[in-house]
């Protein structure tokens, strides 16, 4: 199982280190120096590396390395799905995921650790038990303890914990019964030269802040089921009543949650939100280069495209760039060959472009590479794939809670080969 | 936005106003963590001391608090022990779990003082909270103190029956801990019994937990049979699945994936009560949830129904796990790259999750386009050439290179576009971008090994880029083509000439091309490179400290001088095609790793023995059930039991194999075809072999005609064409991809009398598929070793090459014959006549053994003249002489006589004393040791009766074989 972790920023510092089982020294941590400094990009460090005597299994969030050592054979997902879940709850308590927070916060962070594993085997991850066990810093409260004497670690069992709803506490009290849900897409396309679609695929999930008193059961049904044949739930689901009905059937945790996410493979139809026009050419023995592009919506049942960004790694060969918007703002940061085009929101009558020249270094020769152009985008009250929320029901309780449903579709890894 | 962004908003938006900005900031210094981190001068620990020994409980907890967060950033707190413990008798439930906290940490190191603490662990297990009870017991098994181990005894007791399963289920870990810490505590406390009784426990929290700690547990005592596995728990454990938290769902799934099914119907029930799980949102439940069906699939016959939805079902979560984090992904790709060479079927339509996105990390890319290529077919073949041809102008030089290889290998995967890939790669070429047109070079020296005679036209394109290539590989498959199409290329020996320059900074592989490509050239233009080809052999045999080198060069050179003819037929015969997947992992290795999926082998595709340290001695897994493996061939044909002793397979590390170890062996490789060198390098090996060389090697060498094959290049170089090679037999099952590699030893051969049919000597299972039978065989004067390689495995075998270790007639395949020297203990064990062999093919070298009759070593001419064989007899002391006794022969000296000599076995006289026939014999072995015997033929009624034999021998040694021949014989 999971035997040590160790918190590693950007600058190659440990700064937390945590172990559950005997100490491992943190030497261990060069044979992950190593393959970092071999990594051209600080993400392109391999997830799994061996060592003599131990494995890292590493993820990186928040531009801080999780390293997590195991000795024995265990499945790295679950680590991995561990790690995650630490950073999850870091946020979660912290508001933000960084060495300051942590550093702050440091000894409810160990508390935390030691209340999610136990020997290396997980404990308590879900965020309502933990917070049962450990009250979430607030400045509020760090200020009534001082006074109070009183402290933030819950004196009871969780009593979750052990029930047949694990997820959920018991005694949940509120005056204003609120079930919230975001339906939310994100579009991950890849598009040739010539503007087809060579795949695109949608990833789909439905958050949720249900804030409801009591031990409501809520069932959730939708007008196009059938575009959900790839999904994941959260546990509470009633995976049969799925099966059967296609309908979702659940006790909802108390707060914020994951309900589901789902994919739609490429296997569908999926429409592409917007199309990209594009000359970004070089001559042969000029030192110019020409760049060209103009976005329009595409399909988008005419609801506006908003927070569009451009973006696109240009060939190392290029020194700088003239270009002109004619809407929004762009940059060009010569270090890193990164041109950045802030679009804003896209105008149907009035198509965004970005037009002028590249200057390519003295002498040099035309770069082999295309750049590909990254766009992201966000389209609100829409869900991409059409799918549509068609009732929620609550069962179990007496009152009538106030409902929402929003939809929004955003673009992922929306890419445009030139 | 959406509703939870909002909501945040509106928290922030509150709390802002509460306070003011600098009094905020004022809170921020005094109230979080980090002023602990702040105080690094002398006094700090002093300081502490002081702090935890106070009255104010606030203070006290504050200085715990500074303590930890020493601790956690390294610092050493140790000499602060007993004033922390003194905090630890304390109804603050935060400030006790602090305390425990730094226990956990220093108790090692302080184990005397550590004791200090036994008490109050033990009054806490007594707690009427219990979370205060489950506190105590899952602290105390954390302390990793042998005297305290003693003490935690009773309470772990006790709370492993706790009322409460919260308690239960953190008693069930700590039984774990405490094994890791004393294993003998753990057994003779009775702790395991009580651990598998818990399996049955009501709540599945409980469960779960007892499987993940007798998992561990199991994981030290590979044999214990800890986790008895019968349907009643996995019913249990099937109920339990469906409760517990994620994690428990992933001790139980691995667990549930180690049960044999009794039959399809409980396998098939299984798998409906698992496929929900692949709907989770954890992705370690998910893969784990698949390899469970991969491995239970297995029992379920193909026509079922209910088959064809599990593999529909399989797919979706695979393709999700693609869109999760690169971590996830990375695993989950080197999953999946096991799970499409089991079953390619479940992901032949989702080829476009596996395009690469141009931000993806370089691990997830390289792993895509591997798959890619596995699921390359004849009806997406234009999508994946056009995204390669896509990938190859990218950035990334090794992302670029694979996908140029990955070019190539489509057109070896896929003839129909083996022409549309040769159009790709040399638009690839024309971008003069080096390292692309050195690795597209590579490439289409596959292809043309793949497809001989029909691209030819492009060699001209690759003429041109000779200068550019400064690579090794590329050097080495452009020389290669040179070579092989050299009678195309007006201009070859010039083209060679200006490599023959810096021979000797080539690397190996370079020089050794040349020199085969040289040769090849003057065979098929000898007028004009005369001059070349002697500067390249005495470059290789006199300037070159390279012993492959110089031995290649040798034997070029002999082969040359003497016999031209032979010269051509070895150098330039017909090369065997290169199949069309080499990197496929090995169907016996397949099926373990199958059976490991999600785990840490499955990433690395090794066996959980070859690399895990804590896992001592893991047993092999295997899937169940009907998978095409032919089990059948462990037992050899009764047939060949009976004449044959069984094959012992020589185990892979013993002592003698000292000689075969060293065995100049190409390296294996593993990605991409076999390169040329390989063959060329195989085809020196073979020329060993053949018949015709013998008289280059001296002459008390007896050459062993060895038929290994299947192989053209092979059989030319054995000087005789393979006699047939007819598809006689497939392991059922397998896919019909069984390759049969069966030469008859040549037709019309006289046969000879001795032929007792072949016995198999290396059974597919020990080899990897390969499976070994042969038979000895004397014919036309020739020691024959008639092998059957079967290939019994999924994946085309190629590279074979064969040697012997030393052994006591010398046998070898044309080496020098030994003198037979006095046995050693060692080889006493062993029979004389035993042959420890070594093939090898593209997969692996293995090493079996095998008896040879000795029958095979008697020569043509061991006929001795009368008069000597009166004074040899006289002359060897009598102490050489053996008796033997044959019973149930019955044969007069005629017939006895006639049979023995067609093993060789020649009648010098015969003489009839009392009724009794005295047969006077001579043989001569391959060694030069004569061997005499007399023979006595008992005249009686009704029939003769061979009865003793008496043997008289320089070497007595051989005297044992002998007579077992001679039963052999006369019985036959």
């Amino acid at each position: 199982m999971i035997h040590s972790l160790f918190l590693i920023n950007a600058s190659g510092d440990i700064f937390l280190e945590k172990h559950w089982k005997s100490v491992v020294s943190r030497s261990v941590c060069d044979y992950f120096f190593e393959a970092q400094e071999r990594a051209s990009e600080p993400e392109n460090v391999p997830p799994v590396i061996p060592t003599p005597h131990h494995y890292l299994i590493s993820v990186l969030r928040h531009r801080i390395y999780f390293v997590a050592v195991i000795q024995s054979e265990v499945p790295p997902l679950f680590v991995i799905e561990f790690l995650h879940r630490v950073v999850d709850t870091f946020q979660d308590y912290f508001g933000v995921c960084t060495e300051a927070a942590i550093k702050d916060n440091v000894v409810v962070v160990y508390e935390l650790l030691e209340e999610m594993l136990d020997n290396g085997f997980p404990l308590a991850t879900e965020s309502n038990i933990l917070k049962e066990l450990i009250k979430p810093p607030t400045i509020l409260r760090t200020m009534v303890n001082t006074i109070t004497g009183s402290t933030n670690v819950g004196e009871q069992l969780p009593t979750g914990q052990l029930s047949v709803v694990p997820w959920r506490r018991t005694g949940v009290k509120y005056t204003n019964n609120e079930a919230y849900f975001d339906v939310v897409e994100e579009i991950d396309a890849i598009i040739d030269k010539s503007g087809s679609t060579i795949t695109a695929e949608i990833q789909g999930v439905i958050d949720a802040c249900v804030k409801l008193t009591g031990m409501p059961d809520l069932t959730l049904s939708f007008m196009n089921p059938r575009l959900l044949d790839d999904v994941s739930f959260h546990p509470c689901v009633r995976f049969k009543r799925w099966e059967a009905e296609r309908i979702l059937s659940f006790i909802p945790p108390d707060g914020n949650f994951r309900l589901l996410s789902y994919h739609v493979s490429s296997q569908n139809l999926v429409a592409i939100p917007v199309y990209v026009k594009h000359n970004i050419t070089f001559r042969e023995g000029s030192s110019q280069g020409r760049f060209d592009l103009t976005l329009g919506p595409k399909q988008t049942m005419g609801k506006a495209v908003e927070a569009v960004l451009v973006s696109s790694q240009l060939p190392r060969g290029v020194l700088n760039a003239n270009l002109n918007a004619s809407q929004g703002t762009y940059t060009f940061d010569p270090v890193t060959k990164m041109l950045t085009w802030d679009v804003g929101k896209i105008n149907p009558q009035k198509l965004p472009s970005l037009k002028g020249s590249m200057n390519l270094q003295a002498g040099a020769s035309k770069p082999d590479e295309n750049p590909t152009i990254n766009i992201q985008l966000k389209i609100q009250q829409m869900a991409i794939s059409g799918l549509k929320v068609n009732r929620l029901d609550m069962y179990g309780e007496k009152y009538k809670p106030f409902k929402g449903i929003k939809y929004m579709t955003k673009a992922g890894k929306f890419q445009v080969r030139t | 936005d959406t509703w939870i962004s909002t909501q945040k908003k509106i928290h922030s938006q509150l709390s802002l106003p509460v306070y003011p900005l600098q009094e905020n900031r004022q809170f921020g210094s005094k109230m979080t963590d980090s002023k602990y981190f702040t105080t690094t001068k002398k006094g700090e620990i002093f300081e502490l001391k002081a702090e935890l020994n106070s009255d104010k409980k606030e203070k006290k907890k504050e200085a715990v608090k500074k303590v930890i967060a020493s601790m956690t950033v390294g610092k050493d707190v140790s000499a602060l022990f007993p004033d922390v413990v003194n905090c630890m008798q304390t109804d603050n439930l935060e400030l006790k779990k602090l305390v425990y906290l730094y226990l956990m940490n220093y108790a090692k190191s302080q184990p005397d003082m550590a004791i200090m603490a036994v008490n109050t662990f033990v009054k806490d297990c007594e707690d009427p909270n219990p979370l205060i009870r489950a506190l105590a017991v899952r602290t105390m098994g954390c302390i990793r103190v042998d005297k305290i181990t003693e003490y935690l005894c009773e309470p772990l007791r006790k709370c492993l029956k706790d009322e409460d399963p919260y308690v239960r289920k953190t008693a069930a870990v700590c039984v774990a801990k405490l094994h890791d810490i004393n294993a003998q505590l753990v057994e003779d406390q009775g702790f395991l019994d009580t651990l598998k009784d818990l399996i049955s426990d009501s709540n599945p929290m409980v469960v779960a937990n007892a499987v993940a700690a007798l998992s561990e547990i199991a994981e030290s005592h590979p044999n214990s049979n800890l986790l008895d596995l019968n349907p009643q728990t996995i019913n249990k454990l099937l109920t339990a699945l469906n409760e517990c938290t994620e994690w428990g769902q992933i001790f139980i799934l691995d667990c549930l994936a180690n049960y044999t099914p009794r039959d399809d119907r409980e396998s098939q029930s299984i798998c409906e009560r698992v496929t929900p799980r692949l709907s989770h949102a954890n992705s370690a439940v998910v893969l784990s949830a698949v390899k469970v069906l991969m491995k239970f699939m297995e029992m379920l016959p193909k026509d079922l129904d209910y088959y064809g939805t599990l593999l529909k079902k399989l797919a979706p979560p695979l393709v999700t796990l693609l869109s999760a984090e690169p971590e996830l992904q990375y695993v989950a790709l080197r999953n999946i790259n096991l799970i499409v060479q089991r079953r390619p079927e479940i992901l032949k339509h989702e080829m476009k999750v596996f395009f690469v996105k141009y931000n993806d990390p370089i691990y997830v890319k390289l792993e895509k386009l591997d798959i890619m290529i596995r699921l390359a077919s004849q009806a997406n073949i234009a999508q994946v050439l056009a995204e390669l041809k896509e990938y190859a102008t990218e950035v990334d030089v090794d992302f670029v290179r694979k996908a140029v290889r990955a070019i190539g290998r489509c057109a070896i995967k896929v003839e129909q576009s083996a022409e549309r890939c040769v159009s790709t790669l040399l638009d690839l070429i024309q971008t003069k971008v080096n390292y692309v047109v050195q690795e597209a070079i590579v490439v289409i020296k596959d292809i043309f090994r793949k497809y001989p005679n029909k691209y030819e036209s492009v060699i001209a394109t690759l003429c041109e880029n000779l200068d550019s290539l400064d690579e090794p590989e590329a050097r080495a498959a452009m020389i290669w083509i040179v070579g092989e199409y050299a009678e195309r290329i007006d201009n070859a020996d010039e083209l060679l000439e200006s490599f023959l320059e810096g021979f000797h900074d080539e690397s190996t592989q370079v020089q050794l091309q040349l020199l085969t490509a040289i040769v090849k050239l003057f065979l098929k233009k000898p007028t004009e490179t005369q001059e070349l080809v002697q500067q390249v052999l005495s470059l290789a045999t006199q300037d070159s400290d390279n012993p492959d080198l110089r031995d290649r060069g040798y034997i070029y050179w002999r082969l040359l001088s003497t016999d031209p003819v032979a010269a051509k037929e070895v150098v330039l015969a017909e090369k065997p095609l290169i199949s069309e997947e080499t990197d496929l992992i090995e169907p016996t290795l397949l099926e373990e790793l199958i059976c490991h999926i999600g785990t840490l082998a499955s990433v690395y595709h090794k066996p959980p023995s070859a690399f895990v340290e804590g896992s001592r001695g893991v047993q092999h897994k295997r899937l169940p059930g009907s998978a095409g493996s032919g089990e059948s061939v462990e037992s050899p044909d009764p047939g060949a039991a009976a004449t044959e002793t069984p094959p012992a397979v020589i185990p892979s590390q013993g002592d003698l194999l000292g000689d075969l170890l060293n065995l100049d062996l190409t390296p294996t490789t593993t990605t991409g075809p076999p390169p040329p060198t390989t063959s060329g390098m195989q085809m020196g090996a073979m020329d060993l072999l053949s018949g015709g060389l013998d008289s280059l090697m001296g002459d008390e060498s007896e050459p062993l005609g060895g038929d290994i094959g299947g192989n053209p290049a092979m059989g030319a170089a054995f000087g005789a064409a393979p006699a047939t090679m007819p598809a006689s037999f497939n392991a059922p099952g397998s896919g019909g991809l069984d390759d049969l590699f069966d030469l008859g030893g040549g037709v019309g051969m006289p046969m000879g009398a001795l032929n007792p049919p072949k016995a198999v000597w290396l059974p597919a299972m020990k080899a990897k598929g390969l499976e070994i039978s042969g038979v000895f065989v004397r014919r036309a004067g020739v020691i024959q070793m008639e092998m059957t390689l079967t290939n019994k495995a999924m994946s085309v075998m190629t590279d074979f090459a064969i040697q012997f270790n030393r052994n006591s007639f010398g046998l070898a395949p044309a080496g020098p014959l030994q003198i037979l020297t006095p046995l050693s203990p060692n080889q006493s064990i062993e029979p004389l006549n035993n042959l420890q062999v070594a093939v090898k093919n593209n997969i692996d070298v293995f090493y079996f053994s095998c008896q040879y009759p000795i029958s095979m070593l008697f020569v043509e001419d061991g006929k001795m003249e009368r008069q000597v064989f009166l004074a040899t007899w006289k002359d060897i002391p009598n102490d050489n002489e053996s008796q033997f006794q044959i019973k149930d022969c019955h044969l007069n000296s005629d017939a006895a006589s006639n049979k023995l000599q067609s093993s060789n076995i020649f009648t010098i006289a015969k003489r009839t004393v009392e009724g009794q026939d005295m047969l006077y014999q001579s043989m001569k072995l391959t060694n030069g040791i004569w061997v005499l015997a007399e023979l006595r033929v008992q005249a009686g009624n009704p029939n003769y009766t061979v009865s003793s034999i008496s043997l008289k021998c320089r070497a007595p040694e051989v005297s044992q074989c002998v007579f077992q021949n001679y039963e052999a014989v006369l019985k036959n």
